[in-house]
């Protein structure tokens, strides 16, 4: 059931720029690769927050390392984009390591409010660098240039993007359920019985909340591609907020939630806000009904098993 | 195998560890009883290494542990069963002890392939549930066990660290009496194997498994001695056994 699922999911995904095209709304696409973008950072949060019960509210942290390491080496004429993913990738591993060895120390209010804090620091950074925009940003000088690939082209972009978000799941899916990964479900689960056997829950979670980083600084490297516009808003903390809906809302613990919430919040939003400019109003109840009444999240609706 | 010298701890102005001496020989199974609020989870606590003595040493197995932390403690061979069932509730009986398997089994830094198509973690898991009695009840959720189930996990998944020393915290709490019987019963049969710290409210149980038995009050031990002895004392009459002996 499950597996049949993912396989209608990847297949209706691959057509979608074909579809897209024979009626002629290329705007969905661009929506479409927001939504994959975004899952891949609401990926990266649900190892830590959904698996690990790590609540970062800071996860747009490493959109923001991500998206500021491909726009300035772009500034400074670095196009190629392997080296600014390497860049972001490791980046945001770097800060996530150094941001989770303080706050994993903590838990519960205090961690929640560290990353919130850290976070804010880096958003303030950003606005304080004059050279690349200060508040307003600046234009992405180039896209980052894969050699073979396109960025430039809607449809090569999108279907990057699908394959590195089939990859993130996958992998993070290998990761949960190997052992580094079960010693991590289990600190969530019982943390005072798994010190107990032996584990100090400590440097896995700390392993964890950097990878999370890593895959978090590949979804801004992304994203400052797609809008090709760099800004301190990438790391605001209402963006933090809105990655932590995702998972929320799609189901957390779960491989299609990220995905599941990131498209359910991101259409609604596109949807509402074409009809009214008051649709706020109208998504915040939906989301606290849909919390109420799916309380395993979207992807919950259609599987059972944990 | 275990010394403890002095070992204090207090809660604001309640001495709840008052200069406890105690010790477990190789192979020994020494119960420590005693009236509620005498210090017995403070006591395990400290020895799990879940709570930081104010004084006092602990040896264990020839090494000073009374700095290291629980898990450290815990991978030297002293694994403990909670008081209060502590088991993971959204997995399985069988992946509750896998994990515990694992813990033995060093670090677990690895991460590609599935530690529960282990057959290394599952094979030993699967024994060692067969063992406590919980073989038909494998791949049950920990949380939809019966509470005597869940503390029979509960000491698999102190076995499955393969411990030199058991500490258990009250083992038979809140199982009805035919339960008790059977863990009484498991109990005897672990103590050819392991040495133990039991602390039991069941008198019948202590006196059945214990070689030793040391009685704690007031975070005080008043008396350590044989079973025998022990029930022909009479501070300990006096301070705890009373009606029941």
């Amino acid at each position: 059931m499950k597996r049949v699922l993912w396989i209608v999911t990847v297949v209706a995904l691959a057509a979608l720029p074909l579809v897209v095209s024979a009626l002629n709304q290329p705007y969905y696409l661009e929506l479409a690769r927001r939504v994959l973008i975004f899952a891949i950072a609401a990926v990266s949060l649900d190892l830590i927050l959904g698996y690990g019960g790590m609540v970062s509210f800071g996860h747009a942290a490493y959109l923001g390392i991500g998206g500021y390491a491909v726009g300035i080496l772009a500034f400074y004429g670095v196009s190629n984009g392997w080296l600014q993913l390497a860049v972001a990738i490791g980046g945001s591993a770097l800060v996530a390591a150094a941001i989770g060895a303080v706050s994993i120390r903590t838990s519960g209010v205090y961690f929640i409010m560290i990353t919130l804090a850290f976070t804010q620091m880096l958003y303030y950074l950003g606005i304080s660098l004059e050279e690349f925009g200060g508040d307003d940003g600046m234009r992405l000088k180039t896209r980052s240039d894969f050699g073979f690939l396109d960025l430039a082209s809607p449809v090569q972009f999108y279907y990057f993007a699908l394959v590195l978000l089939l990859a993130a799941i996958y992998f993070t899916q290998r990761l949960v359920h190997s052992r580094f990964g079960t010693v991590i479900r289990a600190a969530r689960s019982n943390e005072a019985r798994t010190r107990a056997i032996g584990f100090s829950p400590y440097p896995y979670r700390l392993l964890a909340f950097t990878i999370a980083g890593a895959m978090g600084g590949l979804a801004g490297a992304l994203l400052v591609n797609h809008t090709a516009y760099l800004t301190p808003d990438f790391m605001h903390w209402t963006r933090s907020g809105e990655i932590m809906f995702m998972v929320i809302l799609g189901g957390m613990g779960t491989a299609a939630g990220p995905l599941a919430g990131a498209a359910a919040l991101l259409v609604l939003e596109d949807v509402l806000s074409s009809w009214t400019q008051h649709w706020q109003l109208i998504l915040g109840p939906l989301l606290v009904l849909s919390v109420i009444f799916f309380k395993r999240g979207l992807s919950g609706i259609f599987s059972r098993d944990a | 195998m275990l010394e403890v010298r002095g070992l204090t701890k207090s809660f604001g102005a309640l001495r709840a560890s008052d200069g406890i001496d105690f010790e477990v020989r190789e192979g020994e199974t020494h119960a420590v009883i005693g009236p509620n609020g005498a210090g017995k989870t403070t006591f395990i606590g400290q020895l799990a290494g879940t709570l930081r003595p104010d004084a006092g040493r602990i040896v264990f197995a020839g090494e000073d542990v009374t700095a290291l932390a629980a898990p450290r403690r815990a991978r030297m061979g002293l694994a403990r069963s909670f008081q209060i069932t502590s088991v993971y509730r959204e997995f399985t009986a069988l992946q509750n002890v896998a994990i515990a398997v694992q813990a033995c089994a060093g670090h677990a830094f690895r991460f590609w392939r599935r530690a529960f198509a282990d057959a290394s973690l599952l094979a030993p898991a699967q024994a060692i549930l067969e063992e406590v009695g919980l073989a038909g009840r494998t791949h049950v959720l920990a949380a939809n066990l019966s509470h005597g189930e869940q503390r029979q996990l509960e000491v698999a998944m102190a076995l499955a660290t393969r411990p030199r020393l058991l500490l258990l915290d009250e083992p038979m709490a809140g199982m009805g009496a035919e339960e008790s019987q059977r863990m009484i019963a498991f109990l005897a049969s672990l103590k050819q194997r392991h040495a133990i710290v039991l602390v039991e409210h069941d008198m019948d149980a202590v006196f059945r498994l214990a070689d030793r038995i040391s009685v704690l009050v007031y975070g005080r031990v008043i008396a350590t001695d044989s079973p025998q002895n022990i029930r022909a004392n009479e501070e300990v009459r006096r301070a705890y056994l009373g009606e029941e002996a």
